[in-house]
């Protein structure tokens, strides 16, 4: 009797279980909401979070390595001088609405990005594009000014994505891409809803649901994981709760590299920090692995340069930056602030920002630097930061890929101007050949961390808490994206 | 004896004495970090533990002190400064004008969440600790206004009052020499509540992130950073809590002590 109770109550686990393999919907918590849905006006990374590669396509697209993989551009031709790409476009694509999507979208949707008046967060992107024509209806040609060696990584972009005119009006609130998902709803201020698209042209996602859910608070996110009112929650913001995870077998921590460096960002042009002697001092008054273990628990790679470690193109230069107080003080002395000054440090959200903050605040302290700390939310920082350049230091985490180039445009935040650095870039732009490539990356990253640009603290490691049973995840954040279109449940 | 007054003045003055010794000595520099040695647990190199950069929390309750205290001191003065002379105005001209304009601004200023205006003021001019003593200072005003008025309407008719203006003392001169010493026992009960109400209030804004700024140590930013870490470093939010939950407690005690003993009414009731 006792046996056939047990045995009962086993096959009720194995019908549970059984019950579980079937899932087919995924919540996803992540940090913050996109201001609107449309990714090729904005710069918010949050638009990308939800819509990259999920209901938006681009002609290329960032796989998980970072490797760049055919898109809605099934393959290409690249003539002989660089200067003409002619792509090939998927058969059969539609967007949600049911229009189908060809070379006219195209053209129409890479116009609208690279127009005068664009609202186009990296219109850098496309600056070497002369023309985009329509060949046939599966055809488009780009030419180009001159050989550009990025412009399929640049067409990868979530700001490159492909959209429709007959949808574009509504795009901010009602999406319609050609995704693997559609968009279904928005609850402002708490989820988006996706459903699986049926009609999806490729391979056709294994999720029939998604729910993004936005929970800004590091306490409610840790709650909500724990009690598995999310079944995913990516850039988890509490790395003190990363021990916590790992030991219960409920979950699955996926600690990968992303392209944010970590920089303590100093406005160029306000003194006293257009004294190159001033940022040099300021480089060697800062303990990385300090911030690294006291802000981030210890995640994080130190970097000396504005360039993503797992990148092979990579040059470890933090030795031109290495903790040294003495050196600091020495240095202030020269440039003549023996007894030190004053400026602000003006802090983002997120607790790489407000800890490192301290952190660094403390460190600046010991060499003589006063920093009065002000805490912003994202809408004020970008305000008087990022827009107004109406700060002496920030600390913020550049998660764009490949985005050294950032400091040739001298009306950047940080205002860096240098004639040199601008024409290496210029030449980088042009080149296609990779070892030449290489070698001046390599120069580029050297050349800022010589002038010692902005304090370059880590690479930003942003830990993904999954259930056990969540498979297909991106490991590495190789562009902002929560690519679903490959989960399932195991 | 007052059983309550006396509890109550011992927990107050273990703060008011961490508050006054941190200013000459403490265990740790809180603003020096000490990474290395974070989220140690209490023990005999530091009583209370580290926090998440390794600082003392033992040092950083005594410093915290001092910026509850500093905060409350001075937005319980801002209320009494203006509000007294405000309940005394309205009270020696009952009825006027002057009296409603008066007594409906304290409403006004009533019916706002004391909360709201906090985050509005520091959202205007920015999160600091002299921004949340406005906050805090602002509404003790109608609280102590209201309070002086309703006393002095009572004393206003009292003999010695009719026989001061007989002798032509102006309505000011007999606010100040009559009224006012007559209300003293009532402000500092009321001061001492108050008093605790503005600790709890630096606590709140500071949690929320619109008090003192970092590197001041604050209790309740001490609160709200140690939130993520309560699983397994509880240390962090138990002293801190418990210095508010006792100082809180201490000053109200004292305020019920003092209310027994200075108020005439239950002093003759108690006989």
């Amino acid at each position: 009797m006792k046996r056939a109770k047990f045995l009962g109550a086993g096959a009720l686990v194995m019908m549970m279980a059984g019950g579980a393999y079937a899932k087919t919907d995924i919540k996803v918590g992540m940090q913050l909401e996109p201001p609107h849905l449309d990714p090729t006006s904005a710069a918010a990374g949050a638009i990308d979070s939800v819509l990259y590669s999920n209901v938006f396509e681009g002609l290329t697209r960032f796989g998980a390595d970072g490797s760049i993989n055919p898109g809605l551009a099934q393959s290409w031709e690249i003539s002989e001088d660089g200067l003409t790409y002619r792509f090939k476009l998927a058969e059969g694509v539609t967007f949600h609405d049911g229009t189908t999507m060809d070379a006219e979208d195209v053209k129409f949707s890479l116009d609208r990005a690279r127009a005068e008046d664009s609202a186009n967060a990296q219109k850098a992107l496309y600056a070497g594009i002369t023309a985009v024509d329509v060949v046939d209806p599966m055809t488009v040609q780009l030419t180009l000014a001159e050989p550009n060696g990025s412009m399929l990584f640049n067409l990868a972009w979530g700001d490159a994505v492909i959209v429709a005119p007959e949808s574009i009006e509504n795009i901010k609130q009602a999406p319609v891409g050609t995704g693997a998902f559609k968009f279904t709803n928005w609850v402002q201020g708490d989820s988006i809803m996706l459903e699986k698209n049926a009609a999806y042209w490729g391979t056709p996602a294994a999720l029939d649901k998604v729910t993004f859910k936005f929970i800004s608070d590091p306490t409610a996110a840790f709650a909500a994981v724990m009690a598995e009112d999310v079944d995913v929650f990516t850039g988890y913001p509490a790395p003190e709760n990363i021990p916590q995870f790992e030991a219960d077998a409920r979950f699955q921590v996926i600690v990968g590299n992303t392209e944010g460096e970590t920089i303590l960002s100093t406005n160029n042009k306000m003194p006293p920090f257009d004294n190159v002697k001033v940022r040099e001092a300021l480089a060697h008054a800062i303990d990385r692995q300090a911030i690294i273990d006291g802000a981030m628990f210890g995640l994080g790679t130190p970097i000396g340069t504005h360039f993503a470690p797992h990148n092979p193109d990579y040059v470890d230069l933090t030795a031109n930056s290495a903790y040294d107080p003495e050196l600091a003080k020495k240095l202030l002395a020269e440039a003549g602030f023996a007894d030190g000054f004053k400026t602000t440090l003006k802090l983002p959200p997120p607790s790489y920002a407000r800890r490192g903050g301290e952190i660094i605040a403390a460190q600046l302290r010991a060499v003589g630097i006063e920093t009065e700390i002000s805490n912003l939310e994202w809408a004020q920082w970008l305000e008087q930061v990022f827009k107004g350049k109406d700060f002496g230091l920030t600390i913020v985490s550049h998660t764009e890929p490949m985005d050294i180039g950032i400091y040739a445009r001298p009306d950047y935040y940080f205002q860096y101007d240098d004639a040199a650095f601008q024409d290496m870039n210029t030449m980088l732009e042009g080149e296609a050949d990779p070892a030449k490539r290489s070698e001046l990356l390599g120069k580029m990253q050297r050349k800022i961390s010589e002038d010692f640009v902005n304090g370059y603290l880590f690479q930003l490691t942003v830990p993904t808490i999954a259930k056990a049973g969540v498979v297909g995840l991106w490991e590495n954040a190789p562009t902002q994206a929560t690519d679903l279109t490959a989960v399932h449940w195991k | 004896m007052n059983r309550s007054l006396v509890i109550g003045a011992a927990l107050s003055a273990v703060f008011v004495v961490a508050a006054l010794v941190s200013f000459v000595w403490v265990p740790y520099d809180v603003t020096a970090l000490d990474i290395p040695n974070k989220l140690q647990k209490p023990g005999f190199q530091h009583l209370f533990g580290t926090d998440h950069f390794g600082r003392d929390i033992f040092s950083m309750i005594m410093v915290g002190a001092r910026t509850s205290i500093a905060v409350a001191v001075v937005a319980v003065g801002i209320g009494m400064l203006i509000g007294v002379p405000l309940g005394l105005a309205a009270a020696a001209r009952k009825g006027s004008l002057m009296d409603e304009f008066i007594m409906r601004g304290n409403d006004l200023v009533f019916a706002f969440p004391s909360l709201l205006i906090a985050i509005m003021i520091t959202a205007v001019f920015g999160a600091s600790a002299v921004n949340a003593i406005i906050a805090i200072g602002v509404f003790n005003i109608p609280v102590f206004a209201r309070l002086v008025r309703g006393a002095a309407l009572s004393l206003w008719t009292r003999d010695y009052v009719l026989a001061a203006r007989v002798s032509g003392k102006g309505a000011a001169r007999i606010s100040f020499e009559h009224i006012l010493p007559n209300v003293t026992n009532l402000l500092i009960v009321q001061g001492t509540i108050q008093f605790s109400l503005g600790i709890l209030a630096e606590a709140g804004l500071s949690y929320v992130g619109l008090g003192a700024q970092p590197p001041t140590p604050s209790w309740g930013r001490m609160l709200a950073e140690s939130q993520t870490m309560f699983s397994f470093a509880p240390h962090l939010a138990i002293f801190p809590g418990l210095a508010i939950l006792f100082t809180v407690l201490g000053l109200n005690l004292m305020g019920d002590g003092l209310r027994d003993v200075l108020d005439p009414r239950l002093r003759r009731a108690q006989r």
